[in-house]
């Protein structure tokens, strides 16, 4: 047994926060993210034991890397993927995973057509993903009840072994809707298990929708009209209950098409010159034109 | 007779660390990495079988740790090397070399000797193991 006494002195973990600049990848998904409480409370709690983790190294005593697998599920547009994407890079400046990058794959690309294809597929993935993070779209896809010669449950197989024994050599983030993931996870319990964090992204406030339109135009140079604000927040509340709402992207469409308009505004204007600011500016018109203010 | 080969030919074998290291060395100049084994042993034995294909866009070195791993399972008693190929030049060369497993007994070689024309006498070596068909030589 190692000697939990060895270490006579104390750690300081602010110390530590500060040199891992763990406060830099917090502040960031802040700013960057808007929303998502949940997601964003567990970040922060992997972040402070992977910290307490690596003082407790420091001291002495055993520090067993945690499991990181993940589900994401949640409603279409809620930001699985992007957070994806982030989770990557935010693993690896926490020091979990050494090299940081996000391998992002679907059924195509796990399961074979044919007998004895599926095994090879799935490893040379994974082989890939090592040192990384390895992000399963619409996981469920994988697990075909309905035929029973279906390849997936090989992938699944494998998948879970790799899981269990390289831990800490990738991660692997599931991702679904929830539904439908949870139906998988019944039928695969050997999944569930084995997956620590089931992350769920709850749908986004009309305050929150707006606050991401804000992000997306700064984002692609465009600003909105004053009078065009409060056409945005309405728009916004007048979509969310119509049929097929995906969240942050029925938002992201309604900008691009917002764009489209103003470009044909612009072009139909061409008799007289036009300057920097009407070419960055949505007017009220531009998003008054949508069809979801006739319905 | 321990049958040295490629880049730390002089050197104790690796341990599977320092595999692992010497991976990620490769893989960090951009280098492809492949696993081969044979259970011939002559020195000029040059046709390695391949264990898979090589291993193109692999970031970190447990992935090809992973391929080395399952080789050994397999064969255990073959020799079994690891290449690393740089395709920068736009043909294939090798860069990096070793011998990441071998059989537990090497038996050595015998010196064969042939009566030429005259009292002329060609000399060759042949490893005892080959005695046995291939598959079943260790």
């Amino acid at each position: 047994m190692t000697d939990l006494t060895a270490f006579p002195g104390t750690i300081d973990l602010a110390a530590l926060f500060r040199e891992t600049k763990i406060h830099e990848v917090l502040d960031e998904l802040e700013r960057e993210l808007v929303g998502l409480a949940p997601v964003k409370a567990r970040i922060r709690d992997i972040a402070a034991l992977l910290l307490v983790d690596r003082g407790r190294r420091l001291v002495g005593l055993p520090a067993e890397p945690p499991s990181l697998h993940m589900c994401f599920t949640g409603n279409p547009g809620t930001g699985k993927t992007t957070v994806a994407l982030r989770m990557a890079e935010i693993l690896h400046r926490l020091g979990y995973v050494r090299k940081g990058h996000l391998v992002a794959v679907t059924r195509d690309d796990l399961v074979g057509q044919y007998i004895g294809h599926t095994a090879p597929k799935t490893r040379e993935v994974l082989k890939k993903a090592m040192g990384g993070v390895l992000f399963i779209d619409e996981a469920y896809y994988l697990y075909r009840p309905e035929n029973e010669r279906d390849y997936g449950q090989e992938a699944i197989e494998i998948l879970l072994q790799v899981m269990e024994n390289q831990r800490d050599d990738l991660v692997v983030i599931l991702a679904g809707y929830k539904d439908r993931m949870n139906t998988f996870f019944q039928s695969n319990p050997g999944m569930a298990s084995r997956i620590a964090h089931h992350i769920d992204f709850p749908d986004y406030s009309a305050d929150e929708l707006y606050a991401i339109a804000q992000l997306m135009l700064a984002k692609m140079g465009y600003r909105l009209a004053p009078d065009a604000e409060a056409v945005l927040r309405e728009y916004i509340t007048l979509r969310i209950p119509q049929p097929h709402f995906a969240n942050a992207r029925s938002i992201r469409n309604a900008l691009d098409r917002a764009r489209l308009r103003q470009a044909s505004r612009l072009f139909a204007g061409m008799d007289r010159p036009v300057g920097r600011d009407d070419l960055s500016t949505i007017a009220a018109a531009d998003i008054r034109q949508s069809r979801v203010f006739n319905s | 007779m321990r049958i040295t080969q490629g880049t730390f030919s002089f050197l104790p074998d690796l341990t599977d660390a320092e595999i692992a290291l010497q991976i990620e060395y490769a893989l960090k100049n951009g280098w492809a990495v492949a696993v081969e084994h044979t259970d011939e042993p002559h020195p000029r034995n040059v046709y390695w079988e391949m264990w898979g294909m090589p291993m193109f866009d692999l970031k970190d070195a447990a992935g090809a740790m992973m391929e080395v791993d399952a080789c050994r399972k397999v064969f255990p008693g073959h020799y079994i090397k690891v290449n690393a190929f740089d395709s920068t030049q736009g043909w294939e060369s090798t860069r990096l070399s070793f011998i990441v497993n071998r059989p537990a007994a090497e038996p050595g070689f015998r010196v064969v000797r042939q009566e030429g024309p005259g009292r002329a006498i060609r000399y060759t070596v042949e490893s005892y193991a080959v005695d046995r068909p291939e598959g079943s030589r260790y």
